[in-house]
């Protein structure tokens, strides 16, 4: 029996009980966001104002726990000061540390907040050490996150280059990204995650229901036709079905989750420093439910590495939470690479 | 923050939903609108998101007891509508067990509606913000109802 590093567990809080749930349940981080288009779930009623903001960052640091903050989009034309003020914000606030992807942020806040800790976002598009590295050197990055295309050994290769954490996916619905400069959503509604900070969002979605069907609308562009016994997906273009050559199907992503509990040995092996888990736009009981199932997950790592094996209940509990009820590896396992 | 008890998931007999959707229907929204104004009033929901729903016509459907709740928010408060509208704004239909279940913090929205057990139609952004309102909800803790804890 070895000892290794047990990754850290990072989970999602759209809202004050989402973050107890989480830090009650055994996450080691928490990552939220302002109400308003500095962060990547801008959705109507979700994150934090002012208030609950302090109350959460109390509640996660007086359990021991850190508060990243996400200001993940990227600074829009004539308004920049609303993205400089949000990082001042959240180093008066006094957060463990910012998740960035705009470089001129990235530059903004290394050169006015020196001392606060600096995370490259998932949207920051970094997928090589080369790029890490780069915003190591320039903007003295502690932690990147990596986009869900790689595989294990090419994870590996860039924790092996490079001195910067590497945080990856470990649980969540999964997106198509285009390793942060997906701009599907904004063909069909003409707004994006990286503008104003929702992906499909709700304003232009219908779920029309007829008998015995129910279709699902983008923008006025349909998107997918379900049975009444089929699951359904999120509403954007990427887990639509289309028809392609006479064939009508999910032509771009199939809609599932990331589930990375058979791998996790070896994603602590490689050097993986934190695992991050999706969903800041889902409710309190995902979060306590996911949370709770990816801790007992990695404590049992902790405790005998050589032994672990994944318990066929994790699997039931994050099975049903999931996304059109199935789960992957994702990019993680490509034997054909 | 959350009913210390397991819903489990359950259907009620249809016999129930024909008999009940006989009935009349406005008793249902007025017991739902004064839950939720009972919640306005302890400042349980935030002023910023209430403010969103001004207007809007709302239905709640129990689907297995048949029960249909048509209501809207107005000057402050959630009133029941007692001629129902043609389309309401914003429908919400489930069976009782899954609205038990997301009462209780069991089940996330999400989840019932890609498992199909949670229909959501009309205007989506309305859906989006009741479903972050309450979520954001920091219930009061409820007191444990004995024989069904966990």
């Amino acid at each position: 029996m070895t000892r290794e590093k047990i990754p850290q567990l990072i989970c999602p809080a759209g809202s004050l009980p989402a973050l107890k749930a989480a830090v009650d349940n055994g996450a080691d981080s928490v990552y939220l966001g302002y109400k308003n288009d500095t962060n990547a779930r801008n959705f109507a009623g979700l994150n934090f104002d002012d208030k609950a903001m302090r109350e959460g960052i109390r509640y996660a640091q007086s359990h021991g726990r850190h508060v990243l903050m996400a200001i993940n989009t990227f600074a829009q034309s004539g308004r920049v000061a609303d993205w400089h003020r949000a990082i001042d914000g959240a180093s008066d606030l006094g957060v463990n540390a910012v998740i960035l992807a705009d470089i001129g942020l990235l530059d903004y806040a290394s050169r006015h907040h020196p001392n606060l800790r600096l995370h490259l976002s998932v949207q920051g598009s970094a997928t090589s050490y080369e790029a890490v590295n780069f915003a190591q050197r320039e903007f003295g990055v502690r932690r990147a996150v990596l986009p869900r295309v790689l595989t294990l050994a090419q994870v590996e290769n860039v924790i092996n280059n490079t001195t910067v954490e590497i945080e990856v996916f470990g649980f969540g619905s999964l997106c198509v990204m285009n390793e942060g400069r997906c701009w599907l959503s904004s063909y069909a509604t003409g707004e994006s995650p990286n503008t104003v900070g929702a992906c499909s969002p709700a304003k232009y979605v219908k779920w029309e229901k007829t008998p015995g069907k129910m279709s699902t609308r983008l923008n006025g562009i349909l998107i997918d036709r379900f049975d009444d016994n089929e699951p359904a997906g999120y509403p954007t273009l990427c887990k639509g079905r289309f028809e392609v050559n006479g064939e009508t199907y999910y032509a771009l992503e199939e809609p599932t989750s990331l589930n990375v509990l058979e791998i996790l040995p070896e994603i602590a092996r490689i050097g993986v420093a934190a695992i991050k888990v999706e969903g800041r736009q889902r409710s309190p009981a995902y979060v306590a439910q996911v949370t709770k199932t990816m801790r007992a997950a990695l404590d049992a790592l902790s405790v005998d590495n050589q032994h672990y094996h994944v318990k066929p209940a994790w699997q039931t509990d994050l099975a049903k939470v999931s996304e059109g009820s199935q789960a992957t590896l994702g990019a993680y396992s490509r034997p054909w690479r | 923050m959350s009913l210390q008890m397991n819903i489990p998931q359950f259907q009620l007999p249809d016999l129930v939903a024909r008999i009940v959707s006989h009935l009349p229907q406005w008793p249902h929204a007025m017991t739902l609108t004064a839950g939720l104004n009972a919640a306005v009033k302890m400042k349980l929901l935030p002023p910023d998101s209430l403010a969103l729903l001004e207007e809007h016509s709302f239905l709640v459907e129990v689907l297995d007891t048949g029960g249909r709740a048509y209501f809207t928010f107005r000057d402050g408060l959630f009133r029941p509508l007692f001629t129902a509208p043609q389309a309401p704004d914003l429908s919400l239909r489930a069976n009782l067990s899954a609205f038990l279940q997301l009462l209780a913090r069991q089940e996330d929205p999400d989840t019932l509606f890609f498992n199909r057990q949670l229909s959501i139609e009309g205007d989506t952004e309305l859906g989006l913000i009741v479903k972050n309102m309450l979520d954001a909800v920091e219930w009061p803790n409820l007191p444990v109802i004995s024989g069904l804890s966990r």
